[in-house]
């Protein structure tokens, strides 16, 4: 017995510190966000007291500086869209392409798996002027150039599971008469959901946490939340390390909401986007 | 079955998306990199002057430098960790889904707020010393080591997780009725049989660090005079606040993606030399 109960307590102390620190950096920021402006930097690990808390006077002042409510708006317009034509859209051009056997479909599906390889950077500056050029610089525009950049990904995870289910179900669903676009929605759709759901949740996290693409696309007239918060460190002022930690604490909140309801279909879609990414 | 008459419909909308945000950016992109140009349209052949440009030029150096260090430290920090973890949470202690639930959270954090977040608490401790996080360039080192660490633990741990519960019990306990103690056991039958987690989590943690903006952006912003800036951060600062550097800026971005392409099929060849089959 007492080789087994060793290990044991070495295992829950570390889990516990580990967990301490992956806890405390965002309960301190919390708690930094009721004290006056003046007290954040000065002894961030205190917690506010009478001469230091300031109520919500942090959140007010961030949430007017910043537009918060309509950066929140942007975020989340932006991303339930980008994600419903990514998860609409490259699945049926994943069909597609699994299904036909011709050689501009294979060429297709290559350039479509290397474009997952390059970096953002390579892109950053010519794909910011082609959108100016073809006036996509604003969120309609941001949502089909989401739609391109994240295909990739997309349709390699539908692809992969499209090439797994059986052709013969198509085949009778197309003899009884269905055109390929009926039979792609009654049939094969409601089949891809688990993929739908892994797609869906990577690209949420991707859009919304991204900063550059929106901030150089659409940045000087609309403000996602990644946006709003770098726009607080402003030119070379000092931050205002209230309203910061106010609003960090109000980007975080909606992430660990959406996280505890859909933790499982989350972990799950993260770990099949990285075994077959 | 004539698919091909349907080619507009399943197609074109995300290829015309796909040319537009991809190819024709990426194809321009390679182009302009022999070029010097300040809006595109006035673009002037001048050969491979931006890639002597880029490669003496120091912050350049310097950023590719820090970015490689930075790599090889976080991969090998994280993946430790990650497995660790991984490791104690497969066996069957109560209060394992609380835990993985609190590590994983981090990754869903936006590079943003991380940077924000952990520059307020790396201050804090340094101010016991007398300076902030921007007094010295390790500090900065330091610091993103750290932060990528508490993002990526989590998501490496889960990937590390399913790999562990894929291993069939009774190999692990055949080792254990032939006598061989916990390490030999980890050494000899679990780690041969997650390789290919091993693979995916150092594909997945290299390419992190390497591309690695937002979180440098918010935490130092390359502070002090650039010294702690990654290749993304100096890719975008010589496009956007150097004029006239256009052309080296997408030169430095040409360079910037042959790297990872070729980190990309190294691990893409290593991940089918490795895996073990059964």
């Amino acid at each position: 017995m007492k080789r087994r109960i060793f290990p044991t307590v070495i295992s829950y102390t570390l889990l516990i510190i580990f967990c301490v620190v992956f806890v405390a950096p965002i309960l301190i920021v919390f708690y930094n966000s009721f004290k006056s402006r003046f007290y954040i930097s000065d002894s961030p690990f205190e917690l506010p007291d009478a001469e230091t808390f300031a109520g919500l006077e942090n959140y007010f002042e961030g949430i007017q500086k910043i537009g918060f409510f309509s950066a929140f708006g942007w975020s989340l317009l932006i991303t339930v869209l980008s994600v419903i034509a990514i998860v609409l859209f490259t699945s049926m051009t994943a069909w597609y392409i699994a299904r036909s056997k011709s050689r501009f479909s294979s060429i297709l599906y290559y350039a479509f798996i290397f474009s997952m390889i390059v970096p953002f950077q390579m892109v950053m500056f010519t794909l910011t002027k082609t959108a100016n050029l073809l006036s996509l610089d604003n969120p309609l525009g941001l949502v089909f150039v989401y739609l391109g950049f994240g295909s990739g990904l997309s349709i390699f995870m539908f692809t992969g599971f499209i090439k797994s289910i059986p052709k013969e179900i198509e085949e009778a669903a197309m003899i009884d008469g269905c055109s390929p676009l009926q039979t792609f929605f009654k049939v094969v759709f409601p089949v891809l959901k688990p993929t739908s759901i892994t797609v869906a949740i990577l690209n949420a996290m991707w859009i919304w946490n991204d900063y550059l693409l929106p901030y150089l696309l659409i940045g000087s007239e609309y403000k996602t939340i990644p946006i709003a918060v770098q726009y607080l460190k402003g030119g070379y002022g000092s931050i205002d390390m209230g309203a910061m930690m106010a609003m960090l604490v109000l980007a975080i909140i909606p992430i660990i909401l959406f996280y505890l309801f859909s933790q499982k279909y989350i972990i799950k879609g993260v770990v099949a986007g990285a075994v077959k990414g | 079955m004539s698919l091909k008459k349907y080619f507009p419909v399943f197609v074109m909308p995300t290829l015309i998306a796909f040319l537009i945000a991809f190819v024709i950016p990426f194809v321009l992109g390679i182009f302009l990199s022999f070029t010097e140009f300040t809006t595109i349209l006035d673009a002037q052949w001048t050969g491979i002057s931006n890639y002597i440009k880029a490669f003496s030029n120091d912050d350049f150096l310097n950023a590719l430098w820090f970015t490689v260090k930075f790599t090889a430290v976080s991969v090998v920090t994280i993946n430790l960790a990650a497995f660790a973890l991984a490791n104690i949470l497969t066996k069957g202690l109560k209060g394992t889904n609380l835990f993985r639930t609190v590590f994983f959270m981090p990754n869903l954090i936006g590079g943003i707020v991380l940077g924000y977040i952990w520059q307020l608490i790396i201050n804090g401790v340094l101010k016991f010393f007398g300076v902030t996080i921007t007094y010295d360039p390790a500090y900065g080192f330091w610091g993103l080591v750290i932060l990528i660490n508490w993002q990526l633990i989590g998501y490496m741990m889960v990937i590390y997780i399913a790999g562990l519960q894929n291993i069939p019990s009774d190999l692990q306990e055949a080792a254990k009725v032939d006598g061989a103690n916990r390490w030999q056991t980890l050494r000899n039958v679990t780690l041969p049989l997650v390789m290919p987690s091993v693979t995916i989590c150092t594909f997945l943690t290299l390419t992190n660090s390497f591309k690695l903006f937002d979180q440098n952006l918010a935490l130092t912003a390359g502070a002090p005079s650039g010294q702690t800036a990654m290749l993304s951060l100096d890719i975008y600062n010589t496009f956007y606040s150097k004029v006239g550097w256009e052309g080296v800026g997408q030169a430095k971005a040409v360079i910037f993606f042959v790297i990872v392409a070729v980190i990309s099929f190294t691990q893409l060849i290593l991940t089918r030399k490795n895996e073990v089959e059964h």
